[in-house]
């Protein structure tokens, strides 16, 4: 469980970038941080595996503070994915690459070895173990990287703007991973600007806007009132939209999924006929 | 005659084993806004980089096949001759900005090409207004945000008045409404100047309707060409993993359920609100 | 991150600020001669004052005594050495003369020092790549300099996020004996590296696309003139050269124990 009082942050640069910052995150939940570039979403999530300690505030996770341990002992239950895989990818082949953390942790070898295993499968890479990550493509080296997180399986996954350069495609397998972690308990966070990567997940979504927290709900409300998400500058998703401009007729406005949205419109349909 | 024509275009980077694009063949109108997409690894950059000739004159590589840009055959002339002509905005909006200020990187391509400095005073604030960062000018590039940049990028590009304009996924970087407003930027371009627009992106929700042309792109060859409406209405787009607008994919599963709302299909929400609103007062 | 901090320019608007670098440089270039031609305590000393006002005007009194302090250490260095070696070749005796001459090499070292770091204080890298573009230094040159200053916060600020990264995968930077600790920065340095070579690609491929190489006449946006200040600075530069020269040639320049006990 993670829990966040009264938090502020300023950088060294004299930069506020957290102010009155307050939230618990339980186990299992999966939050979507949402909110313009400079709004304070990465700087939050930092806190969450003590990469940044609050200037003011508390912040606990699992019961400990994060001013009394170390980055490396709060990173054993939270995994923190980067957003730009290159910025960790250093070894000669996926398999050091993988194995690095573990060895961090202590883990022992034929322990290291299994693992390895179990992450490239998840992940699809069994055939690229023996390969260097650097001749893989953008892609490919953004799995090695969640694999290499996945490799010590923490109960809390952060993802920092995941969708970022990825087609239709790496979404949705993207999309089902996160429901597969859902699914075997683990609490997902993801920091993100895409909405709608975001309407298809519904998750709890916080916003946040000049370091403060503006909204924090589920999912199909939030992305579907102008006036919240406007305040953070992001966009309606597009289900959402259409369907505003059908609420004068009396369609309800808080669709945001396609498939619900066809039943909607196909029920109308019938109830008008008649 | 087309501003860009490709015929049978091959290209196999130094040291690949099969060729990034095979057998492309397409052609662009003057002053079409044409969008470029399709799943990653398409072939969709390389193909941006042979319009302005960095392949094959800075890859080197490969290239077979015909290709003409701006009526110039660009395997005879070098990239610094096509730049008069195409311009290149590239993915990382940090990465394309040398200078210590704005306005000298919009000046930048300007001064390589040994323009007076009258001139080039003239054309810098012509761009820079044009993208609407005149007040930006004297800033250092790190400062602004990255939709900023890539608009300093694309002024750079402007400053030079090529009539060709090619943006390899501008947006990736940014966010929904910092990207909506560079897609205005790059349209207004396209309507107010007449610059013929080359996009390569995914996120057709927010660029599809203002395309007159699409090209789909799987595996290095072209699937598909022509006129977005027709082709985005089509289930095979959506199995290549294209991702249509939400707007087009609820107006195709209508159609499925027997619902067909159109003959002519929506890409974007407005227009199909517009067209439920009528099929609702019609019922 | 506070190392890189002074790596951050701001945009300083001060007379001192505002002077052509070239002829900024040219006011180095003589002090730099004329501390050579004087081994004494008095001259130097005047030289040394001489940055004052410049030092003052420009509003950077901070920055230069820190700069001060950093040389400190070496100029001991440089104090004790001349102090021991006079010790030993004058048979294990120190006059008052020979810690004067001592004082004085340090005070040469400090003067050339402290002359470069006013001009790079009060030298924005804008300006200072501008004076490279328009002087015969080749515009490649001139290029690389400014294109590296623009890059260093980027650099900064991509290095914290890649050591954070790491952190974040176990790595604990500070623990282990002085071998393991540079063994922990191998995963820091290679993204770093790699990251920089992916950079320069592109940004290649930038340049590229605008033109570069399209001629070698290449113009500029901008064009350094001469303002009264700059022609006020060459006529110091220019009488500086001139009385020192003349000093050395035709005044005996008196050392301070002269002055004292005379």
């Amino acid at each position: 469980m993670i829990e966040v009082e009264d938090v502020n942050f300023v950088y060294p640069n004299r930069v506020e970038a957290l102010r009155d910052v307050s939230l618990v995150i339980k186990d299992g939940e999966f939050v979507a941080i949402m909110g313009q570039n400079g709004a304070g979403k990465t700087t939050l999530v930092k806190h969450f595996n003590g990469l940044l300690k609050p200037s003011k505030g508390v912040v606990r996770v699992d019961g400990v503070e994060t001013t009394k341990t170390s980055v490396a002992a709060l990173s054993r239950n939270t995994g923190f994915v980067f957003q730009n895989p290159d910025n960790q990818l250093f070894s000669e082949t996926v398999e050091e690459e993988i194995a690095f953390a573990l060895k961090n942790f202590g883990f022992e070898e034929e322990v290291i070895k299994k693992r390895i295993s179990w992450a490239l499968n998840l992940l699809g890479l069994t055939q690229y173990r023996e390969t260097s990550p650097f001749l893989l493509s953008g892609g490919e080296r953004k799995r090695v990287a969640l694999a290499s997180v996945l490799s010590w399986n923490p109960k809390t996954l952060i993802l920092d703007e995941p969708t970022i350069g990825q087609d239709y495609q790496q979404k949705e397998k993207l999309r089902q991973f996160i429901v597969q972690m859902q699914a075997q308990g683990k609490t997902v966070i993801i920091v993100t600007h895409d909405v709608e990567f975001v309407a298809e997940c519904s998750p709890r979504v916080l916003l946040m806007k000049e370091g403060r927290i503006v909204a924090d709900g589920e999912g199909r409300e939030i992305l579907t009132t102008p006036e919240v998400l406007a305040q953070s500058s992001i966009v309606l998703p597009q289900i959402a939209q259409i369907f505003m401009k059908l609420a004068p007729l009396g369609l309800p406005k808080n669709v945001i999924d396609v498939y619900e949205a066809k039943e909607m419109v196909l029920k109308t349909l019938e109830k008008r006929r008649k | 005659m087309a501003i860009i024509e490709t015929k049978n275009l091959t290209y196999i980077y130094p040291g690949g084993r099969k060729p990034s694009i095979s057998d492309i063949s397409i052609k662009v109108e003057k002053g079409e806004f044409v969008l470029i997409t399709g799943p990653s690894g398409c072939g969709k950059t390389t193909l941006c980089r042979c319009f302005n000739g960095l392949i094959p004159h800075f890859y080197q590589g490969e290239l077979k096949g015909e290709i003409s840009v701006a009526e110039m055959d660009i395997t005879k002339h070098q990239t610094h001759k096509m730049a008069k002509h195409v311009g290149l905005v590239f993915q990382n909006p940090e990465n394309q900005l040398f200078a210590l200020s704005i306005e000298k990187d919009v000046a930048f391509g300007l001064e390589n090409l040994g323009l007076p400095r009258e001139e080039i005073r003239k054309r810098v604030d012509w761009a820079l207004k044009q993208t609407d960062i005149y007040d930006l000018r004297e800033r250092s590039p790190h400062e602004v945000s990255g939709g900023q940049q890539q608009r300093v990028a694309i002024a750079a590009v402007l400053a030079m008045q090529p009539e060709i304009i090619v943006l390899d996924e501008p947006t990736s970087f940014l966010d929904p409404l910092s990207a909506e407003k560079i897609f205005e930027v790059i349209r207004e371009l396209n309507k107010k100047l007449g610059i013929t627009v080359v996009l390569v992106e995914h996120r057709l929700d927010l660029t599809a309707k203002y395309a007159d042309h699409i090209i789909i792109m799987d595996e290095g060859k072209v699937c598909f060409d022509g006129d977005p409406r027709e082709i985005l209405g089509t289930e095979e787009t959506r199995l290549i993993g294209v991702g249509i607008p939400k707007a087009t994919l609820l107006f195709q599963m209508l159609k499925k359920e027997g619902i067909n709302l159109s003959n002519v299909t929506p890409l974007s929400s407005e227009e199909l609100a517009t067209l439920l609103l009528e099929a609702f007062k019609n019922a | 991150m506070s190392v890189f901090d002074g790596l951050k320019f701001r945009k300083v608007y001060s007379p001192i600020h505002n002077l052509d670098p070239r002829v900024k440089f040219i006011y180095v270039c003589v002090v730099f001669v004329a501390a050579i031609l004087f081994g004494e305590i008095l001259p130097l000393l005047a030289l040394f004052l001489m940055s004052l006002p410049f030092v003052l005007l420009a509003g950077v009194q901070k920055e230069w005594l820190r700069s001060l302090r950093g040389a400190a250490f070496l100029a001991t260095f440089i104090f004790l050495v001349n102090i021991a070696s006079s010790f030993f070749t004058s048979g294990y005796v120190l006059t008052a003369a020979s810690v004067e001459s001592a004082a004085a090499m340090t005070l040469r070292f400090v003067v050339l020092v402290e002359s470069f770091s006013v001009f790079f204080l009060t030298t924005s890298p804008d300006h200072l790549g501008l004076a490279l573009e328009q002087s015969r230094v080749p515009y490649e040159f001139a290029f690389a300099f400014t294109t590296a200053v623009r890059f260093v916060p980027v650099l900064a600020e991509e290095a914290q996020t890649i050591m954070d990264a790491q952190k974040a995968r176990g790595l604990e930077l500070e623990k282990g004996g002085i071998l393991k600790r540079i063994r922990n920065y191998v995963p820091v340095l290679i993204p770093l590296i790699v990251s920089a070579i992916r950079r320069s690609l592109e940004l290649a491929e930038a340049m590229e696309s605008r033109a570069w190489g399209a001629t070698k006449k290449r113009t500029n946006l901008y064009a350094l003139k001469f303002h009264r200040g700059d022609f006020a600075l060459l006529a110091v530069n220019v009488a500086l050269v001139a009385v020192a020269i003349y000093v050395r040639l035709y005044l005996p320049v008196p050392t301070l124990s002269q002055l004292f006990w005379v």
